[in-house]
């Protein structure tokens, strides 16, 4: 579907095929079927199903929630009873899974609902966005080295950390990073500017402060005013407001901008350096005009520069910024930072006229400018219109604090003189003043006055003290240095003396606020009062000076002009306005935001289109009040009180304009940054997009609503682990070395967060005794989790095993109810861990959990008994505890089941029919994997082929109509030429190029022999340099590819298919592992990196020399399936191979079909065995694709995958030989004949089996009466010496009939002798049916089994009792029962014919004389040789539903294999030269797949290259090198050595 | 210089040390063989892991140690290696079923062969290092290096080289 390699993950959007009618079979029906499938969920059971499903012809598309595939498996260290490394077996298939072109992986996606029906439905997916484009990102790290926000590392069960941009795992699929977004942080919301300041902050934090000043720079060119002056909405909004007070943000942005400061001072910063950062954009051939070079112009200016616009700005003042310059007194901001900042600006390319008024603002357009941005600000005060306004010594805030400002610069002939106005100390020295205003102007207006000298300075305002607009603070710093504050006045008159101020009139009054613009008070009468003053200077107001609009724009009543809100264009087209111009007085951000906007619509303007809106955001990112008190409590944030800034004392700074707040310390901005909450968790500082060197990050991007049209959708959305603290008494969350079994699991790992080493999270010691509590969250209906999740005995126990292997002197204890190791191999396992590897496990459940203080360590009390039997409560101390927490389905697969209308059952877990795996209640939608019950990786991977199996024969007609298959130009013929080596060596942005000299090590490769050309590229591996790679091996007629730059393992296929498209056979190409294996290992030492990196280079080269072309083989497969067995499994895999469209035959030994189902009987929660029997003798009767031959044995097989040949004697005696392309085993097994407790001999004794069938008759018992009290006894022929695996499905069986019995004869006394009980899975609801029907359970050990004896006839009954003992457990209490009917429950074994059937097809056995499957956990129904599979009891004993589920699953695996019209073989396989083999047939004996042949007569060995799988092992056993693994040539690995070893004379 | 016997010390008695191959200057070269599913994947993972060891080793991939033949060790060490590691899966990890355990059987009859050859056979290692385990290789690497140095320099190199 998409042409993207799939090694660097597919696009997320893929052009759903559109439903084509003629391309479709079925065409002209209302609803084809469609060939594609929607698996939802990427672990390893949407995985198996994905692969499954592709194989056999469907595109897939494989929805995942995560940012990678893997799901839980990813997550684990080793697995049961193998002890496999979860990850070593599972990345092969997350590669496959990658890499497969009918594969469609879309991570951080859901699926929303789906429309239309089976074979025909339309699926809404959301895709949430990534921020990191995925057909870019390399995978490479740097943006997370860089990123400085530090989170909990889900993954690691939070016992690391990860950053905000983050890769799931190592070896994660798609190989790609994520930016973790939880919305925009509140301090951000509420910046008119939206200044990142969660970023800075948390740079700050991490002593980045040249980083915090760039992320500062990115939307606020003027940090240092900012950073004194500004009203900081955003500490307004700050979450930490809630908890205690605001993180100072405020003073952390001063910090930064007076570090930086003192760098430049100190000449210590790099101004060119961190210039350049901003590289020059390309010319636009606009110019701009901008009046006014305050904040909002010079912001303008510095945007329409950067977007490529030539811009000149005109001031009137001989000073640049505006009101920040002139309005904003030096002590509290100095002067020359922000000098140093318009400085900056100008550097940039921003042109600046100062002294220039412009006198025509319209006009510009005509003087060639583009555009105009007329910023003039609000410069001209306002007075009240009282008598005595206009006297001598009655002056304006404005004109004041600008004579103030500029008092140093006046001279005669510049107009910043003020036209000979006085200095503005003359005119307030040693006199009284009188401010009249409250507000911020007033205040700086009153002690400007008194730092100039001013005998007494006053403030008045119609405000009362509280609603006076200026800060509180400001107010308070006034009221220090002795200015009085007359609130709550209004003023009537101006009184003079000698035509000179004398005082002012004024009254009280009741102010309440501004009406329609007018104050709204009451005089309060008798409060008249006269205020004595020199000077009065009005502060109540200012107003722009719009002369140079010319009155040709509309305005607001002459005040202001009119904009339009979103673009800020004046009525005149070409003319814009912004700041205070237009709004009146603000903050000076409000006027830097007001330049970003009109830059932002006046380069709209000038490209001709249209003014961008408001673009989407982010919600706000809320901090849940709770979370913020625990994060405090525990320590996740500092809990440190705000840092606030000290003061010069009132004394010392009334008298000069020093600056009177200093700027915090390093020491006090990082401890006051390390406050934050970082509630957008990435904090958008843009650090990882200047690291990234590919260009792949991407801040913008947004959620997307994806449309499919797919078949059918397969629901594979896996478990959780409840909550440690589902048991609150086991202190999870509270004790420190409490934790649960996956945090143990990823301690563990040798890639998890403590590199393998078992330590306590309290203090990082080893433990020694380590506790583990079964159960938790499973069998506990007082949680509402009444079902056993099936795998917690076993991964406890690996844990235990694998926990010794770390350290051994660690002694594990295992606390359970019923150890549960019901699986192939499980019992065994578990016997070694007690016998071999000293795993304690104590039958007891766990009541409580208490930390000892001081220790960290944990007492443990539970029940014990004493030596006589008698209960006895027993304390234990542990140093650790493991909480072995049972599986949930997650909340969102539960709400997508429901939207899917798929039923759920009373635990949420989705519900099949019975006898039905795989189904759901909705057609066309299945389910595979633990989301249907608890299980483990095994029944996953059977039950998500079984899926696929389903999919599959739904969509059977539609199968390969909407796959794909890669097309190539034809190979060139390369083999006569002379080598010519083309190198490629990456820099892969500065992960290798930061520590390799790649330019010395090109130029080395070109004089290595053979090298015709080699070149650098910053990353090889990106979708251009492909393009660059193949035109070059054409230019140069290269014949060989070296690419030095990462590991073969992930980019190999990527650099394989670009010499295909080049036309060159794909395996003339060889990888130097530069990056991983040489500049990442080496950091430190770059020259030896770089010598280290041509020699691997040279080896490279020395082997692509002698490279061959590799031609695949393949063979033609025959159709046709064989199915061996014709019980359940058997007749249901053959049904499942025809409905998906394959012939086969079934061959049963027995002369009639249905095996053991044939004796069972009773069913579970109404359901039919008997009927499900009929109903497939039936339907594999009816089916005319198959064939049965019952009474028919297998006497002989021949040929290969693809190509059996098998013969057959059929019950008449004639043998038919059939071909057929794949074979599956389904030969059963049987229930063991008990040899114990009186069975063959005791007509009483019976046993499962026998007893089922009893219960279909009207009972009479065994001897005609019914039966009034029954025992069963479970284990017989299990678990024993002579069996020593456990039968799997007995306990449940006994259940079953248990309550069969109970349910038919409610009087009869039933008695279930057990060891354990091992009803796993929702078959716990049966255990618990059982006790509540009263059914008694005893449990004995295995030394001490029941015993049976005949009992004397009682007087009137005709029947013989029994009489059992048994001492049963706790305690050994010594019970005895009198039975009419003992019932056992024999084991299955396995079918003696078993061994000749191995023989003849090649495959091996268990010891136990099961048949071995290729891999334990993720093949589970292969056999090593391929086309032969297997299901049912000859695989182990199983339920029938799992018998179902392996049959179908089996039934995909064969439909993939025959779907295919030919095979093609491995290319890497070995040869043979025929003159050098001598026959002696090592070769034969060291495969292990069988794919060397030799028979008898031959002259030398073959190999069947279908077959070989490119081990090597036959080539290193060949004694006279006759056997060659292609690609691995013994004279390749030799010119690879020699190139090692060279060493320059 | 070195105290090896046999082959090892005839050379050094017929050609004496070579006087620029002192302690302080000598860096052992490795080769080494890795299986392509566990150990080269755990070398990658050392990468990944930004882990850091010794540039001593010099890295042949092959699918698997079970297809390491004796050949191309002895062919190492007489090329002037200083030490040979193989690389493979853990017991019962092998991807191929069990190559390593065939690499474990060749290598034990190999160490014996170079052995009564005169040649020390510790200068050939056999180590189990998973996918996940790459701390393990970077450790393994580092040793290697470090035990090597105390062996000195391969007689084989000094012979072939002056």
């Amino acid at each position: 579907m998409s042409a993207e390699d799939p090694v660097r993950g597919m696009q997320p959007m893929h052009a759903p095929r559109a439903l084509a009618p003629e391309a479709v079979p079925g065409a002209g029906r209302v609803n084809p079927t469609l060939g594609s499938v929607l698996v939802v969920g990427g672990g390893i059971g949407g995985m198996q199903a994905s692969i499954d499903l592709a194989e056999a012809g469907f595109a897939v598309h494989l929805v995942e929630r995560l940012p990678a595939i893997g799901g839980t498996m990813a997550q684990l260290d080793k697995t049961f009873p193998t002890n496999d490394c979860a990850m070593c077996i599972m990345s092969p298939k997350l590669v496959e899974v990658g890499r497969h072109l009918n594969i469609h992986i879309l991570t951080n996606a859901e699926l929303e609902g789906i429309e239309g029906e089976a074979g025909d439905f339309r699926v809404t997916l959301r895709q949430h966005p990534r921020y990191v484009k995925l057909d870019a990102c390399t995978g490479c790290g740097d943006c997370a080295a860089a990123c400085p926000v530090h989170r909990p590392d889900a993954f690691n069960q939070n016992l690391s950390e990860r950053r905000a941009i983050f890769k799931l795992y190592p070896q994660a699929i798609p190989n790609a990073f994520a930016i973790h977004k939880q919305g925009t942080a509140p301090c951000r919301d509420a910046c008119p500017i939206h200044q990142r300041a969660q970023g800075y902050v948390a740079l700050i934090r991490e002593s980045r402060f040249a980083d915090a000043y760039r992320t500062i720079l990115e939307d606020n060119p003027f940090p240092s005013v900012c950073g004194r002056v500004c009203n900081h909405r955003c500490e307004d909004a700050c979450s930490r407001g809630q908890a205690d007070a605001p993180v100072n943000i405020m003073a952390l942005k001063r910090f930064v901008s007076d570090w930086v400061w003192d760098q430049q001072v100190a000449g210590a910063w790099d101004a060119a350096a961190f210039d350049s950062r901003n590289p020059s954009p390309a010319a636009s051939g606009h110019r701009v005009a901008i009046v006014g070079a305050g904040p909002a112009g010079l912001t303008c200016a510095l945007d329409l520069v950067r977007l490529g616009h030539a811009v000149a700005v005109f001031e009137a003042l001989p000073v640049a910024g505006g009101m920040m310059r002139v309005g904003v007194p030096e002590y509290r901001m100095p002067y020359e930072r922000l000098e140093q900042e318009v400085e900056q600006i100008l550097r940039e390319g921003v042109e600046l006229h100062l002294n220039h008024r412009v006198d025509d603002a319209p006009g510009l357009l005509r003087q060639g400018y583009d555009a105009v941005f007329v910023a003039v600000g609000a410069h001209q005060g306002v007075k009240l219109p009282i008598p005595g306004a206009d006297l001598p010594g009655v002056t304006m805030a404005t004109e004041f604090l600008r004579r103030v400002s500029l008092r140093n610069l006046a001279s005669d002939d510049g107009p910043g003189a003020a036209a000979g106005e006085p200095d503005p100390s003359l005119h307030v020295r040693e006199k009284r003043v009188l401010v009249l205003g409250g507000g911020n102007v007033a205040i700086d207006a009153a002690m400007s006055a008194r730092r100039l000298g001013a005998a007494w300075v006053g403030m008045a305002c119609l405000e009362s003290r509280e609603q006076m607009p200026a800060h509180d603070w400001e107010v308070r710093d006034a009221e220090e240095e002795g200015i009085e504050v007359f609130a709550s006045r209004t003023f009537s008159a101006i009184t003079q003396a000698n035509g000179h101020v004398s005082g002012v009139d004024c009254a009280q009054v009741n102010f309440r606020g501004f009406v329609e613009g007018r104050p709204d008070f009451d005089i309060l009468p008798h409060t008249e009062e006269h205020i004595a003053t020199d000077v009065v200077i009005f502060a109540i107001g200012q107003r722009p000076d719009l002369e140079c609009l010319k009155g040709r724009a509309e305005t607001v009543r002459g005040r202001f002009p009119v904009v339009d809100g979103d673009t800020l264009a004046t009525t005149l087209p070409g003319v814009f306005a912004g700041g205070d111009a237009v709004t009146g007085t603000t903050f000076v951000v409000d006027a830097i935001a007001a330049g970003h906007k009109a830059a932002g619509s006046i380069d709209c303007f000038l490209r001709g289109e249209p003014a961008k809106r408001t673009n989407g955001r982010l919600p706000i990112a809320e901090q849940d009040p709770v979370e913020v008190a625990r994060m405090l409590a525990d320590g996740t944030r500092s809990s440190a009180p705000r840092a606030e800034p000290t003061r010069r004392l009132a004394s010392e700074r009334r008298s000069d304009f020093g600056e009177v707040y200093a700027a915090l310390s390093e020491a006090q901005a990082m401890a006051e940054a390390a406050r934050c909450l970082e509630c957008g968790v990435c904090s958008e500082c843009l650090q990882c997009v200047y690291a990234c060197r590919a260009g792949a990050i991407d801040h913008l991007q947004t959620e997307q609503e994806l449309h499919l049209e797919v078949g059918s959708v397969l629901l594979a959305p896996g478990v959780e682990p409840v909550s440690g603290t589902i048991r609150p008494e086991y202190g999870f969350g509270r004790y420190a070395n409490v934790i649960t079994s996956l945090q143990f699991e990823r301690m563990l790992s040798a890639s998890g967060p403590f590199a393998g080493v078992v330590q306590r999270p309290s203090d990082g010691a080893h433990p020694r005794k380590v506790a583990w509590i079964q159960c938790v969250g499973s069998r506990d209906t007082s949680c509402g989790q009444g079902y056993c999740s099936s795998v917690c005995c076993m991964y406890a126990t690996k844990e235990a095993v694998i926990a010794r292997e770390h350290d051994p002197n660690i002694e594990p204890t295992i606390f359970y109810i019923d150890l549960r190791a019901f699986g192939k191999g499980f019992d065994e396992y578990i016997e070694r861990a007690e016998q071999e590897q000293g795993v304690r496990y104590v039958r007891s459940m766990v009541s409580s959990v208490r930390e000892i203080p001081g220790t960290g360590n944990l007492r443990l009390s539970y029940a014990g008994f004493r030596a006589d039997g008698k209960p006895l409560p027993q304390e234990e101390e542990f140093d650790l505890v493991v909480l072995s927490t049972g599986l949930k389905p997650t909340e969102a697969a539960c709400s997508l089941a429901r939207r899917l209308g798929v039923r759920l059952n009373e635990f949420g877990f989705a519900e099949s029919p019975a006898f039905e795996p795989g189904e759901t209640s909705r057609p066309g939608v299945y389910v595979a994997g633990a989301f249907s019950e608890p299980k483990d990786i095994p029944e996953t991977v059977i039950e998500a082929s079984c899926a696929a199996a389903r999919v599959s024969a739904l969509l059977a007609e539609a199968r390969g109509t909407l796959t794909q298959e890669r097309t190539y130009p034809a190979e060139r013929e390369v083999a006569e030429e002379a080598p010519r080596v083309g190198v490629f060596v990456c820099h892969c942005g500065i992960n290798i190029g930061g520590v390799v000299d790649v330019p010395a090590v090109v130029e080395y490769a070109t004089g290595l022999a053979g090298v015709a050309y080699a070149e650098r590229n910053i990353y090889t591996c990106s979708q251009d340099t492909q393009q660059k790679i193949t035109a070059t091996i054409l230019e140069h007629r290269l014949n060989r590819v070296v690419v030095a730059s990462c590991t073969p393992r992930t980019h190999e296929p990527l650099f394989q298919d670009t010499l295909r498209q080049a036309g060159l056979n794909p395996h003339l190409f060889e990888m130097a592992n530069i990056r991983e294996q040489d500049a990442w290992v080496h950091r430190g030492s770059p020259d030896v990196a770089t010598r280290k990196a041509k020699e691997l280079v040279a080896m490279a080269v020395s082997k692509a020399r002698t490279l061959r072309p590799i031609q695949c083989g393949s063979v033609a497969v025959v159709p046709r399936a064989l199915v061996i067995g014709g019980g359940v499994a058997g007749m249901t895999a053959a049904l499942a191979i025809a409905a998906q469209g394959f012939p086969v035959d079934l061959v049963e030994r027995e002369a009639e079909l249905g095996g053991n189902l044939r004796h069972i009987h009773v069913g579970v929660a109404g359901s039919d065995p008997q009927h499900l029997l009929r109903q497939t003798i039936a339907r594999v009767r009816g089916e005319p694709r198959i064939g049965v031959m019952t009474g028919a044995e297998v006497l002989e097989v021949a040929g290969y995958v693809g190509n059996y040949r098998t013969t057959v004697r059929r019950s008449d005696g004639e043998r038919v030989e059939l071909s057929h392309g794949a074979t599956v085993v389904a030969t059963g097994g049987r229930e063991r004949r008990p040899e114990a407790y009186g069975y063959g001999e005791l007509p009483s004794v019976v046993t499962q089996r026998e007893f089922e069938g009893l219960l279909q008759t009207p009972i009479d018992g065994a001897a005609g009466a019914s039966p009034r009290s029954v025992v069963m006894i479970q284990c017989v022929g299990s678990r024993d010496e002579s069996q020593p695996y456990c039968s799997r499905v007995c306990c449940s069986e006994a259940l079953k009939n248990a309550l069969a019995l109970k349910q038919r004869e409610p009087q009869a006394q039933v008695t279930l002798l057990y060891r354990d009980l091992r009803s796993y899975g929702f078959r716990e609801r049966l255990y618990r049916q059982a006790r509540l029907a009263g059914v008694r359970f005893l449990q004995f050990e295995p030394g001490e089994p029941p015993v049976v004896t005949r009992r004397e006839i009682e007087p009137g009954r005709s029947a013989e009792q029994l009489r059992v003992r048994v001492l049963a457990q706790p305690g050994k209490e010594p019970v005895e029962i009198l039975a009419d009917l003992v019932v056992l429950s024999a084991g299955i074994e396995a079918e003696p014919g078993n061994a000749s059937l191995s023989r003849l097809l090649k495959v091996p056995l268990t010891k136990d004389g099961f048949f071995l499957e290729a891999h334990v956990k993720l093949r589970p129904v292969d056999f090593a040789a391929e086309g032969i599979y297997l299901c049912g009891l000859a695989h182990s004993p199983r339920s029938i539903d799992e018998t179902l589920a392996q049959a179908h699953a089996a039934s995909i695996k064969v439909v993939a294999l025959l779907a295919k019209k030919e095979l093609a073989a491995t290319p890497i396989i070995a040869s043979v030269n025929p003159r050098l083999c001598s026959a002696c047939g090592l070769c034969v004996e060291v495969c292990p797949f069988g794919a060397r042949r030799l028979e008898p007569g031959d002259a030398y060995a073959q190999v069947v290259e279908v077959l070989c799988q490119g081990c090597g092992a036959c080539v290193a056993a060949c004694p006279n090198k006759a056997s060659q693994q292609k690609g691995f040539e013994f004279g390749q690995v030799r010119e690879m050595l020699e190139a090692a070893l060279w060493e320059p004379a | 210089m070195t105290a090896e016997s046999g082959l090892g010390r005839s050379i050094d008695a017929k050609k004496g040390c070579d006087a620029t191959m002192t302690d302080s200057t000598y860096e052992p070269r490795i080769v080494a063989f890795l299986c392509n599913w566990c150990t080269y994947t755990g070398a990658d993972l050392a990468g990944t892991s930004r882990l850091q060891y010794p540039a001593s080793v010099r890295i042949i991939r092959m699918m698997c140690s079970g297809a390491v033949d004796p050949v191309y060790v002895i062919k190492a060490l007489t090329e002037g290696a200083d030490g040979v590691l193989i690389g493979g899966c853990h017991p019962g990890d092998c991807h191929y079923q069990d190559g390593n355990y065939k690499a474990r059987r060749r290598t034990a009859m190999l160490k014996e062969v170079l052995a009564s050859a005169g040649f020390n056979s510790d200068r050939v290692w056999l180590r189990w290092i998973s996918a996940s385990e790459g701390k393990l290789f970077a450790n393994t690497i580092a040793e290697m290096t470090d035990a090597l140095r105390l062996l000195g320099p391969t007689p084989m190199r000094q012979a072939w080289s002056v």
